[in-house]
Order: C-alpha cells, then structure tokens, then sequence
C-alpha cells in the first residue's frame, strides 16, 4: 500500500442502458492535497462521487480508498471516507446534535469520543452555540457547514465535496473554500471537491478536468494550463470541454 | 468492525426512528386515529350484522369489536410497514438515504436495523391502542398483552420487510399511490382482519383461499392467538417463511451489484 495515497482510481469505466457515462478514468489523489473535479453539466462527476461511494458497483475498472478496494474491502473502504452531498442529506426536524450523534453511532464511535469529537468539529466552524437547533432554522451556509462537521467527525483520510457551495452567497462560499483548504494542509486529509465555480481552486491545488465520461486533462493548476497553453483556468477549462463555459 | 460498532449503529438507528415518531405529532395522532374509527365506526356497525360463532382462540360468543381488534392490531402494523417504505423512498429522494448507505456497515445490517426501528415504532402504537381499546370493554386475559409481544414483533418484521421490499422498486414518491391500491387495501380487505374464513367462505370461496394464504391473514391470526395467550404454529410458520422472502429480497433489491438501484440511478 501506498502510504498516502488516499485514492486511487484506475480504468474506470461506467454505462448506463449502453451509454457510456465515464470511460477509462484513472487518476489519483494524495494525502493533503486539494484536488478539483471540473466537468459540465453531464460530464460524469455525479456517477463518479456514486462509484466512489459504493452507490452504484464498480464494474469496470478499480477504485480503492487507503489500500482498500470499495468492492473486495467495502466497509474498510467506507471507513476512510467523508462525504459531502450536492443535495442536503440533513434530518430537518433534528437538531445539529442529533443528527451528528446520529452520524457517530453510524460510524460505531462512543459517546465519549462522539460528543467530544462533535464539539471540536462544531468549534472549528463557529457551530458549536448552534448544536441544539434544529436544521430547519439554519440557513444554507449553516446547513452546509453542519454537513461538513458531519463529514469530519470520524477523521477520514478523503473528503468528497459535490458542489458543496453551490446556493450559497459569497461571504459563505469563501469561508468553506478556505476551512476545507486550510484542513487540509492541517489535517493531511485528500479532497476531492466537484465544482463549477473556478474562483474555489487555489493556485496550488490539483485539476481533474471531466468531460462526457472521459478525464481531458489532469495535474496542478500550471501543468494543465501549460498543456491547454492558457493562462486562467476558465480558457483551459473552455478550451478542454470544446466551448462549454464552467 | 467490532461488534460494538454494530450494537451502537443499530441504536442509532432505532433511537432516531423512535424520536422521529414521537415528535411527530401529527404521524402519531393519524396512526391511532385510523384504527380508532374502524373500531368505533365500522365495528359498531356491522356488530348487529355479522353474528359470530364459537372459533378458536374463542371460548365464548364475542362481539364484532373484539373479533377486529387483532386485525386493526395488523392494520397498525401494516401501515406502519407502509409508512417506512415511503419514509425510505423519500430520504432516497431527498438524499438522506445516502448518509446511512455510505456508512462502514453491510447493507443488510443497516436494513434489518432500519426494520427494528419501524418495529419498534409500530408495537408503540398497537400497545397505545390496545390502552385505549381497554377502555372500549374490549379486554384480553392480562398475560395476553405481554404474550402479544412476541408476535407483534414477527408481524411488524415482516410487514416491514414488504414495506423495505416495495420501497426498493419504487422509484418516485409519487409512485406510492398504486402501493395503496395494489398492496395494501386487497392484503387488508382479502385477509381474516374483518371477517372469519368460515364466514367469508359462505358468501366466496376463492375470496376465502386467497384470504387464507394472505401473509397478513396469517399475522393477524398470529397476533390474535397471542392475545389470547395462545401460540398458532402455522401462522408462525409462514409469518416467519414471509419475513425471511421479503427480507432476502429487499436486501437484494438494495445491493449495488445485483439490485434496482444501478437501474433507478441513486441510493
């Protein structure tokens, strides 16, 4: 086992009825490292996070999270991973509490170790004054940043974000782009993040671009404007989807 | 993954269940009121109606009332294991489906406790029933109501398994309408809920057959045996032969590799 890789991603390829959603995708991601998935609309980001996620099987190609392939190895696979919906996936008549006890007892954790790691995860996103309201009179910043806590409490080593920022205004936005950036560098956590706003990536981070199932162009923020001969991201990105703007 | 992990998994998963009902007022007012009204209304009515002869598990004539009783105990049951079924379908819209599927637990696991919750749920409403039943001079024998116990936890795993089994074939909430139509009123209405074999066996003899090899015939009966500190082996037979097809369906329905949801594109 590679000690930091968190994932690794190799031939995958994925139909539906005959049509090709993803074909041949390889790429990986390291501990500590930020890494974007850019793609239309269509391009195969939502199947991919479903794979990754053991949603849907893996029939072509491999996928494994820390060593461990999400099909031989599913729950340790499971383990390792944190995940941030596109949709909400909160209980809006629970409180913030319950419906992070709700994820800890999912994740085995006892109630010790549960309402501590709670309280630090809630802390760090300015939270913690808020844990005993409900969802349902939370705004969608602060939904958003209860499903990141959530995502965290069990320590994984990836942390999949599907447009996790989209609805959000900007002050929101900006706060959850630096938070998950900042984690990290801090925590040596793998983030894979799926996006349409350019202005999230840091010039440091990684870019997978995605489009009608195949990967166009992967490496850091240089490599891929270097192979596009560009120099913003939104004209790689407009020159690698053949006119689709991000 | 220790066995600690699972114990406290599967609490979680009941607590929430649990917590979610009772606060939800209104879900619980609706699920005792329905059953309520069969008894107050319906069972008044046709008391004068329908005479009933001495049958096992009774010792002496009953009222129409008492012979119900047991059926809208199943009916309780069977909504229940209804109502979860439509609780799945729309966290699996909603995406809240997906926070417990992607949790480090098999999936059957994470099922069967999602069925405990919904037992748990349904033999909470049949014993407020049976409170208010009571006060209704509808009375068992006192070791009846623990004796029920037992049953009413097989009748609810299986009526909630066919709950998780259809849940895992719809595709949308609105689908759910046809489930009404085509599940739930011919199971209630083609079962010994309201009416005995012997007696619907006078007025339609295939209407009696089907009754008799309805699961939900023989959870009633399972249940009013119970109530009566009776245990009907053949209806335990098959309450238990049906919970283990739904069940090992459901859980197929729900695997990745093999089930619905490559075809309905989501958890």
């Amino acid at each position: 086992m590679k000690t930091d890789l968190a994932l690794s991603i190799e031939n995958l390829s994925f139909s539906y009825s005959g049509k090709k959603a993803l074909d041949q995708v390889s790429f990986d991601i390291h501990s500590g490292k930020c890494a974007f998935l850019l793609g239309p609309n269509g391009a195969g980001k939502s199947t991919l996070f479903s794979l990754i996620t053991r949603l849907y099987d893996t029939r072509e190609g491999r996928i494994e999270l820390c060593g461990f392939d999400i099909k031989q190895h599913t729950q340790k696979a499971l383990a390792k991973l944190g995940v941030v919906f596109q949709q909400t996936t909160l209980d809006m008549d629970l409180t913030v509490m319950q419906n992070l006890r709700y994820h800890t007892a999912l994740q085995g954790m006892g109630r010790k170790q549960a309402l501590q790691c709670i309280q630090q995860s809630l802390e760090r996103l300015s939270m913690f004054d808020r844990r005993f309201e409900k969802i349902r009179q939370l705004n969608g910043g602060h939904r958003r940043r209860v499903e990141i806590a959530r995502a965290l409490l069990h320590k994984p080593a990836l942390l999949l974000l599907d447009e996790p920022t989209v609805g959000l205004d900007v002050p929101s936005r900006l706060a959850i782009v630096e938070y998950v950036h900042q984690l990290a560098i801090d925590e040596k956590l793998a983030v894979l993040w799926a996006s349409h706003l350019i202005d999230e990536i840091y010039p440091d981070d990684h870019l997978i671009v995605l489009h009608k199932g195949q990967i166009k162009a992967k490496g850091t923020v240089n490599e891929v404007l270097g192979i596009t001969n560009t120099s913003i991201i939104q004209d790689a990105f407009y020159n690698l989807t053949q006119g689709v703007r991000a | 993954m220790n066995m600690l992990h699972y114990w406290r998994a599967m609490w979680g998963i009941i607590g929430r269940e649990l917590w979610r009902f009772i606060t939800q007022r209104e879900r619980f007012i609706s699920a005792l009121v329905r059953p309520l009204v069969w008894l107050f209304v319906f069972a008044a009515g046709f008391r004068s109606a329908l005479g009933l002869a001495i049958t096992p598990p009774y010792e002496t004539y009953i009222l129409y009332e008492v012979y119900i009783t047991p059926g809208l105990i199943g009916m309780i049951q069977l909504f229940n294991g209804m109502q979860s079924s439509l609780s799945m379908v729309y966290d699996r819209e909603m995406g809240s489906m997906r926070i417990l599927m992607v949790s480090p637990l098999p999936r059957w696991f994470l099922l069967l406790s999602k069925l405990l919750a919904g037992t748990g749920v349904s033999i909470l409403q049949v014993y407020v029933f049976l409170v208010v039943a009571w006060f209704y001079d509808i009375h068992a024998p006192w070791q009846g109501y623990l004796s029920i116990l037992p049953a009413l936890i097989l009748s609810g795993l299986m009526l909630g398994a066919l709950g998780l089994l259809l849940s895992s074939f719809i595709k949308q909430l609105e689908n759910f309408a046809g489930v009404m139509n085509f599940v739930i009123f011919p199971m209630f209405f083609m079962s010994t809920a309201l009416y005995p074999l012997w007696k619907m066996k006078e007025s339609s003899v295939p209407l009696s057959i089907i009754a008799q090899y309805n699961p939900f015939s023989q959870a009633v009966e399972l249940i009013r045996f119970a109530l009566y500190g009776q245990f009907n082996q053949t209806a335990f037979i098959y309450v238990f032969v049906a919970f283990l097809i739904f069940m090992s369906t459901a859980i197929m329905g729900y695997n990745p590799s093999k089930g619905m949801m490559m075809k309905k594109g989501g958890a």
